[in-house]
């Protein structure tokens, strides 16, 4: 027996060590956004709730950054994440929106049971906004220059603990 | 076979009273389920809807997905094959949004020539130690 005999099953315990190893890893299923630094593409939103007008593009472009959350009220974690956009709204953000393949009567029921922390709410009927700023589901939270270049996403719902990191985004993009 | 796909979606329904994800009660969009009129254009976007991947189910193509974003993908492809822009432009338009994640088509980049070169390189490999075995025979 020679020593090559062992290079085979050592590039096989290889590949099984490195197998073994990927797949007690956990798998990362979000998909980032590669938008980020880019404008925002042109868009105007029908209002989808009748106390808040609708959504446009060129209303990011007066120097003051804001936050741009894609919700939808038949979207689960968008219940969990509705304290905490009010806690960003009390702290001074201000929370535009996109409600994704929404009816008016269904938007105006989540705002009455979990509240409404929302400037405007523009009705996205095809997603289109959605496809257009590289968001893969609901919600997400984009925070958007006083330019209209996109900054920072945050993928899913909004935990307590991100709230001060979505304030320091703000800030640093008001910078 | 219409029938037997319908058989086994009630089978399904009745299998899975509640749904795992929340979903709209909304319409589709106008071209998730309605093909193009001109069959050369419907062909163009169906080649393209197959190698396009469905940001929701992730394992599967926008062509084979029945998540409403896989029908809201669909309809920005065919309303845009039928404006008349070119399949590879409207996949680089989700590219430029998703990466190269959002597309089933190999491309040879900078960070996948590797898979390209690998089974190149062992090829050659196995032909040089072939050709000197076999030459010490002869």
């Amino acid at each position: 027996m020679n020593r090559w005999f062992w290079i085979p099953l050592a590039i096989f315990l290889l590949f099984v060590g490195l197998a073994g190893y990927q797949l007690t890893q956990p798998k990362n299923e979000f998909i980032e956004s590669t938008m980020i630094g880019k404008p925002l593409p042109q868009f105007m939103l029908e209002a989808a709730a009748q106390d808040r007008p609708g959504l446009s593009s060129d209303y990011f472009k007066d120097g003051k950054p804001r936050l741009l959350n894609i919700w939808a009220s038949w979207c689960i974690p968008c219940v969990a994440e509705a304290p905490h956009l009010e806690s960003l709204r009390r702290q001074g953000a201000e929370i535009t929106s996109v409600a994704i393949r929404d009816r008016p009567e269904d938007v105006a029921r989540f705002l009455a049971a979990y509240g409404n922390p929302y400037s405007r709410i523009g009705a996205d009927n095809l997603s289109e906004v959605q496809l257009g700023i590289g968001s893969s589901g609901v919600p997400e939270t984009f925070v958007i220059d006083g330019q209209g270049i996109i900054r920072y996403q945050h993928i899913g719902d909004i935990r307590a603990s991100d709230v001060p990191i979505l304030m320091q985004k703000l800030r640093e993009a008001g910078q | 076979m219409k029938r037997l796909i319908a058989a086994i979606a009630l089978l399904g329904a009745l299998l899975a009273p509640m749904q795992v994800f929340a979903q709209d009660t909304m319409p589709p969009a106008p071209y998730a389920y309605q093909q193009l009129d001109d069959p050369a254009l419907e062909a163009k976007a169906q080649d393209l809807m197959e190698t396009l991947r469905c940001l929701k189910c992730q394992s599967q193509s926008i062509a084979d997905s029945d998540a409403p974003m896989a029908g809201d993908m669909r309809h920005q492809v065919r309303s845009r094959i039928l404006a008349g822009e070119e399949p590879e432009a409207i996949r680089a338009w989700l590219v430029e949004r998703y990466g190269d994640y959002v597309s089933y088509k190999p491309e040879v980049s900078s960070t996948t020539w590797p898979l390209f070169a690998i089974p190149l390189v062992i090829l050659l490999l196995v032909g040089l130690v072939l050709r000197r075995r076999m030459g010490k025979r002869a």
